[in-house]
């Protein structure tokens, strides 16, 4: 068994009173300071422990973290549970609230929930577990060590005693914490690495209102905004004498959701700090009215948002900027010198020697996240309370956020995780909960504030826009003896220089640029990766194709290279476990054979921790690809529930060739061009991969996050597929747009 | 503002809106029914789709003034217990990721089997075109069809 640190202290543990009922509830140290110190259990449920047992043997077990899809409601828990060695089937789940006193990181991003929550995880069922073993040794007058433990029942064979969980939560709850813990060893696991269904799965089905957008107070007034057409523009005036005639419209007014002299943390991104907002007697009604308001918007100058721990604060340029000059500006910036980030060897020396050289460009469009429930929140701000319940991947930011705008304390603040309809990343900004929580302290009402589909997508905070060139070199062997990359974007440079081909290669060089806008973007789901490993493993194809190796083979080759003699000493990946997965996708996948007139396409990249490799089998019909089968290998150290693992894979692969085929959110005149789901295309259906299959690599390394890394490696192998497919490359994304020759003339002029 | 009647999952409802109201919100905001979902309110999502008369349909695009004297039904009447057979298969084959877009799927998977109880691969693919999964669990939900169709 592994020994760890339990951070618990006596303090920290709640009794409970035999009056409210026997059980053991174990808690963090928030509750010492809580006033009554033998709550009911009624009251303790309140309050939503991490662990309780109650007598007849429920074991109720909280979920810290916000749930956006990635199953984590159902994960972590299970880690929790395998600790403690308890029947899955007599655990109950409820969400966590909010409290970062007790919990780590309950954040929703950076594919790190499970990776940053598996010891406290282990921890906390590992705790209650030695308790309960204490309690019966204690009681039974025999040695903790003899007793053992199986799903919820203690066992002492020698005295024929028994025990559940339920019979000795009581007397377990009066034993000393332990300072520190045994968890299990990883062979003994019996929940984790076991298929479990989704908990939720039975309230999705059947249409329970489980989602922010299904929060209805008593009394609630509902609410809607307008924000300027255009990014580059504000606000100057309004006639809403028209919506305010309407039926059922009971107020129409501007809020400064961040006014200049407030100090934004990075989760507060917003082009449009000033809003109008509507509000009235159902959703409907407002959204009709609101078409009625006549705004007066007129240009901004440049200013500057102050930003917590950036003296400088950030920079927002003025003007209106169109897609057609954002990919001139970006080509004219990919010629001109940049600001170097990695140089190995002397690349100049290597490139002028070679035999070959190669060279290519690509670029990628912004992107809407468009999670399918819009922005909202339902917000009830009185004199001394803030409640606030809805969609929030960030709510230990967003309270300080709210705290700090509303001018209350964080203690006042209580944010209420619901499900997440999708986020991808646009949920972790939160500057739609400010707005509720705004209306509803100037209205002193409850409100629910939603946006409305267009507003959700016109309002920013896209994918950058990004551009990349590579080079690479060949000397008379076809061995790669150089490489440089030098990328950048609008407003953030996608470049992570130390990722491979880094470290694989003697000669390297990393170059990065970046250009000032003041469209919005925010991380998007593999931020940067998810343009970075798509592109990449496309050029490194045509590298293999110019050095006539096989796609494959010429990957290995680099990671032997990175393996025996690394060059320099801070590259990023494990290069044993990169080549891992694409040893598993070789044999899995058959590599070498074809299948019904079939092309085929490999690609393999590491990001969040996670490795993984796909291979994407298609063919055209009609001028279309016909994906049938996208074939995915992954290594993400321990697979905590396989059948949720595996969906994540399957919807990231997907999720990626959907984006890198179809989808694009343009501007002119800093007005998105596209406004809903009739002209911003995601995949459908009828455009899905028929077939995923998903092989994880068998491992009892820690594990890691698997929202984000199926994502862009599967773009990689489906722009190499098309390739093998009609012979053409494609270099600029959306794919669909090259193939129907509808891209813009900048991007075919790269 | 005008009363309408609207019979939903076997009940009839009183219902006091203006007669534009799409039927998706007097099934939210009024009636509370709110497994049907928002999504775009122009027929392109599919989260919102329920059943009039046997038919899948998108509630946002449909007037309260269309549905007097049509027979609606909302995920949550479905079925009496969630054991529909496309619920079950939905939850055998453990479909969901955000499950905000899965109401929807289920509704006009159900509409599908009903008049095709067993629809080819490329049959099921047009039938569920027109909703959206921002998740992508479209390998799962044809896989799912697939086995409820066999119980139908």
């Amino acid at each position: 068994m592994t020994k760890i640190k339990t951070h618990l202290n006596r303090r920290s543990f709640l009794k409970l009173s035999a009056a409210g009922g026997a059980g053991l509830m174990l808690q963090f140290s928030w509750f010492s300071s809580l006033a009554s110190e033998n709550p009911t259990i009624e009251e303790a449920f309140d309050l939503n422990g991490y662990i309780k047992i109650a007598t007849d043997g429920t074991v109720t077990i909280a979920s810290p973290n916000p749930e956006v899809g990635q199953n984590v409601k159902t994960s972590m828990p299970m880690i929790v549970a395998e600790e403690l060695d308890v029947d899955w089937k007599n655990v109950k789940v409820v969400q966590a609230p909010l409290n970062t006193a007790i919990f780590t990181r309950q954040l929703a991003g950076g594919s790190r929930s499970i990776n940053e929550s598996w010891n406290a995880l282990r921890m906390a069922g590992a705790t209650a577990r030695h308790m309960l073993v204490q309690a019966a040794a204690k009681s039974w007058g025999v040695p903790a060590s003899e007793i053992k433990v199986n799903a919820g029942t203690l066992t002492h064979n020698a005295n024929g005693k028994t025990a559940t969980f339920g019979e000795m939560a009581s007397a377990a709850s009066n034993i000393e914490v332990p300072k520190e813990v045994d968890v299990k060893d990883i062979k003994d696991f019996k929940i984790i690495r076991k298929s479990h269904l989704n908990v939720d799965g039975p309230s999705i089905t059947t249409g329970k209102p489980v989602f922010g957008l299904d929060v209805y107070g008593e009394n609630m007034v509902y609410a809607s905004i307008v924000h300027p057409p255009a990014f580059g523009m504000k606000l100057e005036s309004y006639d809403a004498s028209e919506a305010l005639s309407m039926k059922g419209v009971d107020s129409v007014f501007t809020i400064d959701v961040y006014p200049d002299d407030y100090e934004r943390n990075r989760f507060d991104i917003s082009a449009f700090p000033q809003l109008i907002v509507i509000t009235g007697d159902s959703t409907w009604r407002i959204m009709k009215a609101k078409k009625t308001i006549k705004a007066n918007w007129v240009p901004f100058s440049a200013y500057t948002v102050k930003m917590e721990g950036n003296s400088n604060g950030e920079k927002v340029p003025s003007g209106t900027e169109n897609t057609e000059a954002h990919y001139t500006e970006m080509i004219k910036k990919s010629k001109e010198n940049a600001k170097q980030v990695r140089k190995d060897g002397n690349p100049e020396k290597a490139f002028s020697e070679a035999a070959k050289v190669i060279e290519r460009s690509y670029t990628a469009p912004y992107l809407a996240h468009s999670p399918l429930e819009p922005l909202n929140f339902y917000a009830n701000v009185t004199a001394d309370k803030a409640e606030l319940i809805g969609p929030i991947q960030t709510p230990e930011f967003m309270e300080k956020s709210v705290a700090k705008r509303l001018g209350m304390n964080l203690d006042q603040i209580d944010i209420q995780m619901t499900r997440i309809g999708g986020g991808f990343g646009r949920k972790l900004f939160g500057h739609y909960l400010v707005e509720a929580a705004l209306i509803s302290q100037k209205l002193k009402k409850p409100v629910k504030l939603i946006y409305t589909r267009e507003d959700d997508m016109t309002f920013g905070a896209y994918r950058p826009t990004y551009q990349a060139t590579f080079r690479a070199a060949l000397d008379k062997d076809n061995n790669m003896v150089a490489f440089h990359v030098k990328t950048g974007g609008i407003p953030e440079s996608p470049l992570f220089a130390n990722r491979f081909p880094a470290g694989a290669v003697p000669n390297y060089l990393a170059e990065s640029w970046t250009i000032d806008s003041n469209i919005t973007t925010a991380a998007f789901r593999a931020p940067r990766s998810n343009f970075m490993g798509a592109v990449e493993q496309a050029f490194l194809d045509e590298v293999a194709e110019l050095a006539g190796k096989d796609p494959i083979d010429f990957r290995l080759e680099l990671f032997d290279n990175a393996i025996k003699k690394p060059v320099g000493n801070k590259n990023d990946y494990e290069a044993k476990r990169y080549a891992g997965v694409l040893k598993l996708i070789k044999e899995k996948s058959n590599w070498g054979t074809s299948k019904n007139g079939l092309s085929r396409g490999v690609a393999a990249y590491f990001c969040h921790d996670s490795y993984v490799a796909n291979v994407v089998d298609l063919k055209m019909v009609d001028g279309k690809p016909i994906i049938e089968k996208v074939h995915c290998a992954v290594d993400c150290g321990i697979v905590v529930n396989p059948v949720a693992a595996a969906n994540m894979v399957e919807g990231g692969s997907v999720d990626g060739i959907g984006h890198a085929l179809y989808s694009m959110l343009s501007l002119k005149g800093g007005v998105p061009q596209q406004r809903n789901y009739n002209d911003y295309h995601l995949i459908r259906n009828n455009d899905a991969p028929h077939d995923v299959e998903v092989h994880f690599v068998e491992s009892d390394v820690h594990p890691t996050g698997l929202g984000e890394p199926p994502f862009a490696p599967a773009i990689g192998a489906l722009a190499n597929a098309l390739y093998k497919e009609t012979g053409k490359r494609y270099y600029h994304q959306p794919f669909m747009m090259d193939i129907e020759s509808k891209y813009l003339q900048s991007e075919a002029n790269v | 503002m005008a009363l309408y009647t609207i019979n939903v999952n076997g009940k009839n409802h009183q219902v006091d809106v203006d007669s534009d109201t799409p039927v998706l919100w007097v099934l939210r905001d009024n009636l509370r029914l709110l497994g049907t979902k928002y999504g775009c309110g122009i027929a392109h999502c599919g989260v919102c789709t329920i059943h009039m008369d046997g038919e899948a349909i998108r509630s946002c695009a449909y007037p309260i003034s269309s549905v007097e004297n049509k027979k609606i039904v909302t995920i949550e009447g479905l079925s009496e217990n969630g054991d529909h057979p496309v619920q079950k298969a939905w939850i055998e084959h453990d479909v969901p990721q955000c499950g905000y877009c899965q109401a929807g799927q289920i509704m006009s998977a159900a509409s599908l089997l009903a008049q095709n109880p067993n629809p080819s691969d490329e049959e099921i693919r047009r039938a569920m075109n027109g909703n959206l999964c921002r998740c992508a669990t479209y390998t799962r939900i044809n896989k799912a069809i697939k086995t409820a169709s066999k119980e139908m």
